[in-house]
């Protein structure tokens, strides 16, 4: 606990922090960079579909002693097209057939059993046709676009539009990176790849939501002062609930890895490994598009409103005041904005604090409710 | 401050203003009880686990897709693909399937599941085919049962014997309807089929209706024990002799694999109940050439509930010509019987031909009753048609190791966020794995009682839901205790730390966990198959999560923050101000207002 719980401590008081919103320049150029990729890799090599939106028919053996490629050539000549054959963690096999129907795929499953000398009812089978994996994947994507709009509506009535457009962007961030990743790689996409894509919209979203609730409560009466920025206050919203966002990605990622070390290790292929591995992928594209994107854009948005211009303006004047007075007195180095620690006059530290002579930060303690803090 | 410190000084007093702070043992109490009572639910229900979906349990599951015919494609209603779920389950079951279920999933799929231990083939071969609905003439009927069995085997003529004890009480009747109903009034117990004088019948349909009465009777196995019978005659009659309605066995098979044109021995319920077994003809009428049947209540003669049917043009001449025949014969002969794949589900009598199209069944139907048969009728007019979307076979042992692999995935899961809180929170690890170990009791309990319910079967991607629900669920235990170390670090003691850390938390709980519950619902509400399965056990989860952080972590922390382990911040507690690196008050203005002071003036 103690390194990265004194980093918790570190960050909360503003000891260390990271300018996250300072270099956003930086992370959006990279993400653009990896979002153009996966659109190139989506275009150029598409998605590897599996048999369950193409149509087609997989078997699945118990232990057997039947190689692989022989198994291959059993599926091929029963079928009479193409067939796919992994070895699996268990000692069995599962062979994929893609484009034959539901009919014929029990003539072909007969006769596997008869080829490999098993009996047919040990052979597990699914049988597709096309026009399901495509409904499967169209209710699929009318449900992603239901969901983002009733979100951004959420989010735009619970926090404000322009918190639900980052939030959008960097859900629309995460979902193409995953898909890109999975058309890159070869991925096959099953319909338990399009469950975890579907579970990473949750979870995505919830991550952000966490650093924006932090963000709005930080920001509240902002303009009642000057020192600090939006940007700044954003900045230090993402510092400061960074232990946390560190926090729930490692112990949403511990679960799928077992999902995944079990799905991939033991099982070798199927529901379990699908899912996992989109989560996988997803979860922490999810982690950083929550900190280094919505945020960000989030501060970006803001800082167009005449209200955050001003008060942006107002904030740098007065800091090159300091910055002069400082110079004159030959003191201090000029502070950069993160590494000051939030000030607020909160009841536990008014006493000492009262011996400091700052109007400003006074002034924004007061104006807050005594029982709400970040 | 000073009201801070006085809330520690006096924790009794004060408290009412937020509910969960106020009595933590109250609330612990209040959710410990309320999951005994659910586990005491689940132990009193005889479900003790989860029902396993076809996946983990093994068996057959098959998506069927309604595909109109064309030209009708507002066919796929929800009524029509109620009545063929109604007939898919009959003929499931009637294979003598236990807990086979059919049940309708989006507008336009029905899923079929059938346990493990069925011929998976013969299941499939029975829901993909069309219903077959006929309108076969009863030759000969009886109650059956064990005490009819020992009836004599060659002479049909003793079973007419024996039914007409209890026919004129009990018998559906057919008679003419119309405006000028002249039977209706006079049979006030019977089931009267009647003829609604719409059409007139035409030429052809009456002379082909001769001609098919002069060839039919020859054809049909004749029941008169007169004369030489022949083999299959003979066979029948046997059978018919042999056959015991009240076994469930002998009936899935009675009539089993008949043609149309041949005639056959069937089974049915009587309206009262009993089990009546039949000789029928060759059909007359097959389903297809039923065009509309609808239950009616009629006001007009106060003979309560009835179907009524409307035939095609072919159906029309065809039943003209049966009930013609029919109505000629004595009892039981003058009935005809209309066989839902094999079983007898009405068997009203005749007393003249019905020409015109259209006819009613009346009698002393209860409404239900009256819809169940006018869905029989209809199925046989139902313009559409089932494709094979998929199907699924798992056999027990695979679906075993998959139940098996995900439990074990769950477990390594689990173990692994344990040992991190632990490592991470220490002492306050105690707190989550709890809150973590009840969320999974509850989870699993509510499963288990859902099962019967609303029929909730755990499938593998419900497990996964569940595997990927324990990382939300230990979130909040993060978003909380965070929280809490923020206010240790800025100097506060355990308890006004406990307390001014849950506002906050609890709001950033209820927001994120609504985000995630939407996406559950939303997922849930408009997709099908295995992501619906998913979404609920997420949904099920998120909300579950909430449920345990209010009730369960939030007051048992105030609980344990009252312990000396914890409020002395003891170095395993996971609140020791000193590794969190809290800042006594007076340390804390040296060290920033040095570095600010001077810009600030």
């Amino acid at each position: 606990m103690s390194k990265l719980g004194n980093l918790g401590a570190r960050l909360h008081r503003g000891e260390v922090g990271y300018d996250f919103v300072g270099n956003r320049k930086i992370w959006y150029g990279i993400s653009i960079l990896i979002t153009i990729t996966a659109i190139v890799g989506l275009a150029v090599r598409g998605l590897n579909m599996g048999i369950e939106f193409q149509g087609g028919a997989a078997f699945t053996t118990s232990k057997t002693s039947v190689s692989v490629s022989q198994a291959r050539s059993y599926a091929e000549e029963a079928s009479g097209h193409d067939a796919v054959v992994q070895k699996l963690g268990t000692g069995g096999l599962r062979i994929q057939v893609a484009g034959v129907d539901t009919d014929k795929a029990d003539q072909i499953a007969e006769k596997l059993a008869d080829d490999m000398n098993v009996e047919a009812s040990s052979i597990n089978a699914e049988l597709v046709g096309p026009s399901w994996g495509e409904q499967v994947a169209n209710k699929a994507w009318t449900g992603l676009g239901i969901f983002m709009v009733l979100v951004v509506i959420y989010l735009a009535i619970a926090f404000e539009w322009r918190m639900a457009l980052a939030a959008l962007v960097a859900l629309i961030h995460d979902i193409t990176i995953t898909v890109g990743i999975y058309a890159l790689v070869g991925f096959e996409v099953t319909p338990g790849t399009v469950i975890g894509l579907l579970t990473i919209l949750g979870y995505s979203l919830y991550d952000t939501v966490v650093v924006f609730d932090s963000l709005k409560e930080q920001t509240k009466d902002l303009t009642k002062q000057t020192r600090w920025t939006y940007s700044d206050v954003a900045n230090r919203s993402i510092n400061s609930t960074l232990v946390r966002s560190i926090n729930t990605t490692v112990v949403a990622l511990l679960p799928v890895a077992g999902l995944l070390f079990i799905g991939g290790g033991v099982l070798g292929a199927g529901m379990l490994n699908d899912i996992s591995l989109s989560l996988f992928v997803g979860l922490a594209a999810g982690a950083y598009s929550s900190i280094f994107i919505a945020t960000p854009l989030v501060a970006d948005l803001k800082e167009r409103e005449p209200q955050m211009r001003s008060l942006k303006k107002r904030v740098l004047a007065k800091r090159q005041a300091a910055a002069q007075g400082d110079v004159a007195e030959g003191a201090e180095p000029v502070e950069t904005s993160y590494d000051a620690e939030p000030e607020d006059a909160t009841p536990a530290v008014v006493g000492p604090r009262g011996q400091r002579s700052q109007p400003a930060a006074r002034g924004r303690g007061r104006g807050r409710p005594s029982g709400k803090r970040r | 401050m000073d009201r801070e410190y006085e809330k520690v000084a006096a924790p009794k007093k004060g408290r009412s203003r937020q509910g969960t702070q106020g009595k933590p043992g109250r609330t612990l109490a209040l959710i410990l009880i309320a999951m005994v009572a659910l586990t005491g639910g689940m132990f009193a229900s005889g479900h003790n686990t989860p029902r396993l979906g076809i996946d983990l349990a093994g068996g057959t599951s098959i998506t069927l897709r309604a595909v109109p015919e064309k030209g009708q494609e507002s066919a796929v209603n929800e009524t029509n693909m109620n009545t063929a779920v109604d007939i898919m389950e009959r003929r499931v079951n009637g294979l003598g399937v236990s807990e086979a279920e059919v049940q309708t999933q989006g507008s336009d799929n029905i899923i079929v599941n059938i346990p493990k231990g069925t011929d998976s083939k013969q299941a499939r071969e029975q829901v993909g085919t069309t219903a077959k609905l006929y309108f076969r003439p009863v030759l000969a009927t009886e109650v059956s049962g064990a005490a009819a069995s020992p009836s004599p085997s060659p002479s049909a003529s003793g079973s007419p014997s024996a039914s007409p004890s209890d026919k004129p009480t009990e018998k559906d009747k057919a008679t003419p309807s119309g405006s000028a109903t002249p039977s209706a009034g006079a049979t006030s117990q019977g089931r009267a089929l009647t003829d609604a004088l719409k059409a007139d019948p035409t030429p052809s349909g009456s002379a082909s209706a001769s001609a098919k009465a002069s060839t039919s009777p020859s054809a049909s196995a004749s029941p008169s024990p007169s004369g030489t019978p022949s083999d299959d005659t003979a066979k029948l009659q046997a059978a018919y002799a042999a056959l015991d309605c009240t076994k469930e066995a002998q009936r899935a098979k009675a009539g089993d694999g008949v043609k149309a044109n041949e005639p056959t021995l069937a089974c049915g319920q009587n309206s009262q109940k009993q089990w009546q077994k039949y000789i029928l003809g060759p059909a007359e009428v097959d389903g297809t050439d039923v065009d509309k049947a609808e239950a009616v209540f009629d006001t007009q003669s106060s003979a309560g509930w009835k179907v009524t049917m409307n035939f095609t043009d072919k159906g029309s001449d065809k039943f003209a010509a049966i009930t013609g025949k029919l109505a000629k014969n004595q009892s039981p002969q003058n009935q005809f019987a209309i066989v839902l794949d094999g079983d007898v589900v009405s068997d009203p009598y005749v007393n003249q031909a019905l020409t015109g199209g259209s006819a009613e069944i009346s009698g002393s139907f209860t409404q239900d009753e009256a819809k169940n048969l006018a869905n029989v009728l209809s199925y046989g007019a139902l313009p559409l048609s089932f494709k094979e979307d998929s199907v699924t076979t798992v056999n027990a042992a695979l679906g075993g190791e998959q139940l098996r692999a995900g439990l074990i995935a769950g477990a390594i899961g689990l173990a692994l966020v344990v040992i991190y809180l632990v490592v991470y929170y220490r002492g306050l690890s105690l707190i989550a794995v709890a809150s973590l170990l009840v969320s999974a009791a509850l989870t699993y309990v509510i499963m288990s009682l859902l099962g019967p319910t609303i029929k909730f079967a755990l499938n593998l991607p419900a497990v996964c839901g569940a595997i990927v629900a324990i990382g939300i669920t230990a979130d909040s235990f993060i978003v909380y205790f965070e929280r809490v170390r923020d206010e240790i670090r800025e100097g506060r003691t355990l308890r006004p730390a406990v307390e001014r850390a849950w506002p906050r938390a609890r709001r950033t709980i209820l927001v994120s966990d609504f985000v995630s519950f939407l996406a559950a619902a939303v997922l849930f509400v408009v997709t099908v198959g295995k992501v619906q399965g998913f979404a609920f056990t997420l949904g099920l989860t998120t909300v579950l999560d909430v449920v345990v952080v209010f009730f369960f972590t939030k007051p048992l922390l105030t609980l344990l923050a009252r312990t000396k382990f914890f409020a002395n911040g003891h170095p395993w507690s996971g609140l020791d101000p000193k590794r969190l690196g809290a800042k006594p008050p007076l340390r804390r203005t040296r060290r920033p207002s040095a570095a600010v002071d001077p810009k600030e003036a």
